[in-house]
């Protein structure tokens, strides 16, 4: 039985009105199934609030014509009846949609669909939502501080809090998220108790890890390696940046399902091997060599047999404003190619920053677009006829040919951008 | 023989604790390999899509769904709540190994769940064994498929 405290009672009891009170109903359902006996509060909060698919709206058309407030109850709180909903008590955003409101022609959206977003939108923000329409929210303004519990979705952000700042969440879900937004509460569960932080599988490194594309691949090892479960790193004689961890953790959540990782001497709970341990003792030993980074490699490139690259894709996860400068940096005095197009995701506010530095102008000049909101897997979205993608993420390349049945390269961003001027893959492992 | 004149030992009964709460009867559909949410069902049809998978192709609508759990990405609970909408959905589901995806998406799929067992489902229960499930109570029988 879960323990209320007096304020959560009152919600559970209805004193906040009838969406409160579903949230409370839902919450409690939540934690009862985790055999979870309290709640913690939290006041950051990234979801997906009342967004609908085209199926959602067309299944809810009978309530209100399925807008935000028929969604939200319906499907977010999974309530029989549809009621008013409040703003929003906790500080919370919205993570990643599926159309860009600017580029929404080069996605190949429809008008039903930009209109559809943009009502949405509308509803999200003026329930006290952020729309950060980001993947990375870390990157777009809301960054936690160690210690501080967040109610995350979005496998890739909640890897990043967790491990890189040492943040506290679960991999929550649309649901979850949406009612911690009205009642402020999750069940404190999982990596929001220190019992739960500790690792449980050692990653011994013996190869120099540098670049984004190592650190991509040994993320998609260690995912395979160690599933769910919480790997230590040792080994690591390189200081990875934002955009290293970024990717390291985003292909690590892809292959299995890394929440938290440590570093050894890297990351905030990591200061030595027996803290990120804290007294378990290793499931097991997993070493990281020669054989097995070429073994990943050839495994990310499985998909990919024509050398004729007609797609780049880039920002999976969404750019940084680093990212973006070397892709302007790279595409300097030269052009993509006639058969070749170039997509660059990212989020608003970092486009923001691009405008301003005059990298997107620079590489719609070049012959590239940095697009928003979404990506090619979320938005399900390739240029017309494409059969052939080359990408730099080894989360995207989990993911996109799977989804949209084409061939796909794995390579550096060099690699991504010679493909994209010559119309030819030439990547190697280096 | 008929499967009424089974001898009553032929039912196997396991324990185990309550995730979500309900009364449910059907067909195993067993797997060793967890599943995939967004990305690795199709919530349109209740079928799991995912490359590599040992179950891809196959419907899980109406069984009781026996494997370890959920995985990959955070829109678990959302494709397969989307999964009681299109009447695609399980009647019931059978796991052991607990996550915040799998809690959650019992809770808004609405249908009997359970974990913690006293012996292990997925060496007791086959593909095709016809499974009672009663979450209520704690408690799971199985009676073996017939042999062929």
């Amino acid at each position: 039985m879960v323990k209320l405290a007096d304020d959560e009672k009152a919600m559970l009891d209805g004193q906040g009105g009838p969406a409160k009170q579903k949230a409370m109903e839902l919450l409690v359902k939540y934690a009862e199934a985790l055999n979870c006996d309290r709640f913690v509060a939290t006041n950051n909060i990234a979801g997906v609030p009342g967004s609908s698919t085209l199926f959602l709206k067309d299944y809810y058309k009978d309530h209100n014509g399925g807008d935000y407030e028929a969604i939200f109850s319906l499907f977010d709180l999974d309530s029989d009846e549809v009621f008013p909903v409040p703003k929003v008590s906790a500080y919370s955003c919205h993570l990643q949609g599926g159309v860009d409101p600017n580029e929404w022609k080069t996605l190949g959206k429809t008008q039903e669909a930009f209109e559809h977003q943009m009502e949405d939108e509308a509803a999200v923000a003026s329930h006290g939502i952020q729309i950060m329409k980001t993947c990375t929210p870390y990157l777009a303004g809301n960054v936690p501080v160690k210690g501080e519990h967040c109610a995350w979705m979005e496998s890739s952000a909640v890897v990043f809090c967790n491990s890189v700042i040492g943040g506290r969440t679960n991999t929550e879900g649309r649901e979850s998220t949406s009612a911690a937004m009205l009642t402020g509460r999750v069940p404190d569960w999982g990596l929001h108790r220190d019992e739960f932080r500790r690792g449980t599988h050692a990653i011994e490194v013996e190869v120099p890890i540098e670049s984004m594309l190592d650190w991509g691949m040994l993320g998609y090892f260690t995912g395979y390696a160690v599933e769910e479960n919480i790997p230590v790193i040792s080994g690591v004689t390189y200081q990875p940046n934002l955009i290293r961890h970024k990717h390291f953790g985003a292909a690590a959540a892809s292959s299995g399902g890394v929440e938290l990782y440590h570093m050894i001497g890297i990351t905030p709970e990591a200061p030595s091997r027996a803290v990120a341990f804290g007294g378990n003792q290793p499931v097991e030993t997993i070493k990281y060599g020669q054989a097995e980074r070429r073994k990943i490699y050839d495994m990310l490139n499985s998909n990919g047999t024509d050398d004729n690259v007609d797609f780049v894709m880039l920002g999976c996860p969404h750019a940084s404003i680093e990212q973006i400068w070397e892709v302007a940096n790279l595409l300097d005095g030269k052009h993509v190619g006639p058969n070749t197009k170039l997509w660059i995701f990212t989020s608003r506010s970092v486009k923001g920053m691009a405008d301003t530095n005059g990298y997107t102008k620079a590489i719609r000049a070049a012959g590239g677009t940095i697009l928003t909101d979404t990506c090619s897997a979320i938005g399900q979205a390739v240029p017309k006829g494409t059969k052939v993608v080359a990408l730099d993420s080894a989360k995207q390349s989990h993911y996109l040919p799977a989804m949209m049945g084409i061939e796909a390269w794995f390579g550096t961003t060099q690699d991504c951008i010679d493909a994209a001027i010559t119309g030819k893959w030439m990547g190697k492992l280096p | 023989m008929s499967v009424d004149a089974l001898p009553r030992n032929d039912v196997i009964v396991l324990h185990g604790r309550k995730v979500t709460p309900g009364i449910a009867e059907g067909e195993a559909l067993v797997t060793h390999q967890t599943i995939s949410g967004w990305g690795g069902i199709n919530s349109m049809t209740g079928t799991v899509i995912e490359t590599r998978h040992e179950l891809r192709g196959v419907s899980f609508k109406d069984k009781i769904l026996v494997y370890p759990g959920a995985k990959g990405s955070s829109g678990w609970s959302a494709a397969f709540h989307t999964t009681r909408l299109t009447k695609t959905a399980p009647k019931a589901m059978l796991f052991t190994v607990m996550t915040t995806k799998i809690a959650l998406g019992a809770v808004v799929m609405r249908i009997p769940t359970m974990t913690d067992f006293d012996r292990d489902p997925l060496e007791v229960i086959e593909t095709g064994d016809w499974v009672k499930v009663d979450a209520d109570r704690g408690v799971v029988e199985i009676t073996k498929k017939a042999r062929a």
